[in-house]
C-alpha cells in the first residue's frame, strides 16, 4: 500500500472507532440497567407505594409525579418557547437588541439545572408564594426547557422555504395569514420533535425539581398543581443515597432507573417517529 | 425621464423618480415609466440590472427585505402605493405576482388555487369550485389536472407548477399580473405554452414580465422597458426596441455586444 493510502486508512479506521465506543457507551449503560432493572419491574413494583423506606414496595407516586411535571412542563414551555420562535424567525429584525435576545437564549441553555432548581426555589416558591408545588417544578422545568424548544422551533421554521412565504404573501396574505396558513403547518412536526427531545431531557431531572416540588415520600397522589409530589429522578436520587443499606435496595435502585430510562426513551421515540413521517411529507 | 410612447393607451401604472435601496446599496436610479393596461410589458437587461427589483416595487414585494426602501412615487390606477396609509394586502390582491423559481405550496392542487379566495372570505364548496375551475382554465391547466385536483401540487412537473401558480395569482382576481421570469427554469415546450398562455392573458389582464431572453420579449411584448446598473436605459415599442433602438447601450445588448 501507497503511504497515502494507508495514511488515509489509519485515520479511517481511529474515526470509525471513536464512533463505536460512543455507542459502546450508551450500549453498556442500557445494557447494565435492563439486566438489572428488567427483574425488578412486576406489576405491584409499578402500582404499588413505597414502603420501608422505598426498600420495598414500588414507584406508583414517583411515575404519577413525573408525568404529571412532564404534562405540566410542556403546557408551559411549548406555547412559550414557540412563540418565542416566531417572533424571533419571522418578525423580529436582525439587529443588536434580538442578538442580545440570541445569547440569552443560548447561555440559558448552558445554565447548570441546580442553578434553575434554585433560581425556581427564589421565584417561584419563595417570592412567588407558589410553595413546593407542581406548579412551580413545572415552571422551573420548562425554564431550563425554552432554549431546546426555541432553537429547534426557530431551526424548524427556518427550513420552510422563503418561497411559500413570498407565494402567500404575493396574494394579499397578511403576514400572520402566511405564518399561521403556510408556514406553521410546515413548521410544526419539526418544532414538536426538538421541542420533545428537550422535555424528555427535563423529565429526567433532578436538581430543577429538588428544591421547587420532588418529596421524599408522600402517603397519596396530588390533588391539585399546589401539591408537592413524588418524581422518578429525585425518588432514585433518596434511594441511591439517602438509603443506610445500599445494597439491600439495589434492585429498588436499578428497577426505578429502568422504568425512568424506558419513560424517556418512549418520549424520544415519540420524537423520531414524528420526524421520520416529516421527511417522508416534506418535500421541498 | 418618461417619453411619451404609448399614443393614447390608457396607463394603468405610473412610476415617477423611483429610487430604490438595499440598504446603502441603490439598486434603481431615478426610474420613470408608465405602463400601459392590457398590454405585455417586457423587462429586459443584464443580471442585477434592476428589473426584478423594479418588478417588485410594484407590488411592494421588497417590503419583506429587511433593510430595503423605496423613494419617488408609483401609482397603480392613480393610487399612490407607497404613500403610508396605503393597503398592502388590496394592493398584492390587484397586483398579482409569478416567481422565477415556481412556488407552490405544499397542499393539493385545488387548495392552492383556492388559497387566495378563501382569505378574502369566499366559503363553500361550489363557489371555490367555480373560482378554481376557471382559474386552472384561464392558466391552461384545467384539463391536466381537473382528474385530481385533490393530488399534491408538488407532483406536477415544472411547467404544469408553473401554470398552477399562474392559475392560483389570477384566482383572486387581480389586473395586473407580474412575472418574474416565468419561464427561466423550464424546457422549451413548457416555455411555448406559458408564451401562448401571456397572449391569451394580456386580453383582460396587464401583464408586466421580467426576462433575459430577448427573443421571448420580442415574440410576446408590446412594449419594451431596458434597464442597466439600475438606470431605465430606454422604453419603448417592442417592435422599435429590437429594429431601432434610441440608444446604443440597447442596441449593444440586443446584438449580444455585452450582458
Amino acid at each position: 500500500m501507497k503511504p497515502r493510502r494507508r495514511h488515509d486508512a489509519v485515520w479511517f479506521w481511529a474515526i470509525r472507532i471513536i464512533a463505536y465506543s460512543t455507542v459502546a457507551v450508551t450500549g453498556y449503560i442500557i445494557f447494565d440497567i435492563i439486566r438489572h432493572g428488567l427483574p425488578a419491574i412486576d406489576w405491584s413494583f409499578l402500582t404499588e407505594y413505597p414502603r420501608r423506606g422505598g426498600a420495598a414496595g414500588g414507584i406508583f407516586p414517583a411515575i404519577i409525579g413525573t408525568l404529571l411535571l412532564v404534562i405540566g412542563t410542556i403546557a408551559v414551555a411549548l406555547p412559550l418557547g414557540m412563540a418565542t420562535a416566531v417572533y424571533l424567525s419571522e418578525y423580529a429584525r436582525r439587529n443588536r437588541y434580538t442578538e442580545i435576545v440570541r445569547m440569552a437564549i443560548i447561555t440559558l441553555a448552558g445554565v447548570p439545572s441546580i442553578v434553575y432548581g434554585l433560581f425556581g426555589l427564589g421565584l417561584f416558591v419563595l417570592f412567588l408564594h407558589m410553595g413546593a408545588s407542581i406548579l412551580a417544578g413545572s415552571l422551573t422545568l420548562a425554564c431550563m426547557t425554552l432554549p431546546t424548544i426555541i432553537v429547534s422551533s426557530e431551526e424548524a421554521l427556518r427550513a420552510v422555504p422563503m418561497s411559500l412565504r413570498e407565494g402567500s404573501l404575493a396574494l394579499g396574505a397578511t403576514k400572520w395569514e402566511t405564518i399561521y396558513k403556510n408556514v406553521l403547518p410546515h413548521a410544526v412536526p419539526g418544532m414538536l420533535t426538538g421541542s420533545i427531545l428537550g422535555i424528555g431531557r427535563a423529565a429526567g431531572e433532578t436538581a430543577p425539581i429538588l428544591l421547587t416540588v420532588a418529596a421524599f415520600y408522600l402517603p397519596n397522589l396530588p390533588r391539585s398543581i399546589f401539591d408537592q409530589v413524588m418524581a422518578l429522578p429525585y425518588h432514585l436520587y433518596v434511594l441511591a443515597t439517602q438509603h443506610p443499606n445500599a445494597e439491600q435496595i439495589r434492585p429498588m435502585q436499578y428497577g426505578t432507573a429502568f422504568v425512568l430510562l424506558a419513560l424517556v426513551l418512549i418520549v424520544n421515540a415519540a420524537a423520531i417517529w414524528l420526524r421520520i413521517r416529516i421527511r417522508r411529507s416534506q418535500r421541498w | 425621464m418618461v417619453t411619451d410612447v404609448l399614443n393614447g393607451e390608457t396607463v394603468i401604472v405610473s412610476v415617477r423618480n423611483l429610487n430604490f435601496f438595499y440598504g446603502r446599496v441603490q439598486a434603481l436610479f431615478d426610474v420613470g415609466m408608465d405602463i400601459p393596461a392590457r398590454r405585455v410589458t417586457a423587462l429586459i437587461g443584464p443580471s442585477g440590472c434592476g428589473k426584478s427589483t423594479f418588478l417588485r416595487t410594484l407590488n411592494r414585494m421588497n417590503d419583506i427585505i429587511e433593510g430595503a426602501h423605496a423613494e419617488g412615487m408609483v401609482t397603480i390606477d392613480g393610487e399612490d402605493i407607497y404613500r403610508p396609509e396605503a393597503d398592502v394586502v388590496a394592493l398584492r390582491k390587484k397586483v398579482g405576482m409569478v416567481f422565477q423559481k415556481s412556488n407552490p405550496f405544499p397542499k393539493s392542487i385545488f387548495d392552492n388555487v383556492a388559497y387566495g379566495p378563501r382569505l378574502f372570505g369566499i366559503k363553500g364548496h361550489d363557489a371555490l369550485q367555480e373560482i378554481v375551475e376557471r382559474s386552472l382554465k384561464q392558466a391552461a391547466l384545467w384539463e391536466e389536472v381537473k382528474q385530481r385536483l385533490d393530488k399534491n401540487a408538488l407532483d406536477l412537473s415544472g411547467g404544469q407548477q408553473q401554470r398552477l401558480c399562474i392559475a392560483r395569482a389570477l384566482a383572486v382576481d387581480p389586473e395586473i399580473v407580474l412575472m418574474d421570469e416565468p419561464a427561466s427554469a423550464l424546457d422549451p415546450r413548457s416555455t411555448a405554452h406559458i408564451e401562448d398562455l401571456i397572449a391569451e392573458l394580456r386580453k383582460n389582464y396587464t401583464i408586466v414580465i421580467v426576462t433575459h431572453n430577448m427573443q421571448q420579449a420580442a415574440r410576446i411584448s408590446d412594449y419594451t422597458g431596458f434597464f442597466y446598473e439600475g438606470h431605465l436605459i430606454e422604453f419603448d415599442v417592442t417592435k422599435t426596441i429590437f429594429t431601432k433602438p434610441g440608444k446604443k447601450q440597447t442596441e449593444d445588448y440586443i446584438t449580444g455586444r455585452f450582458g
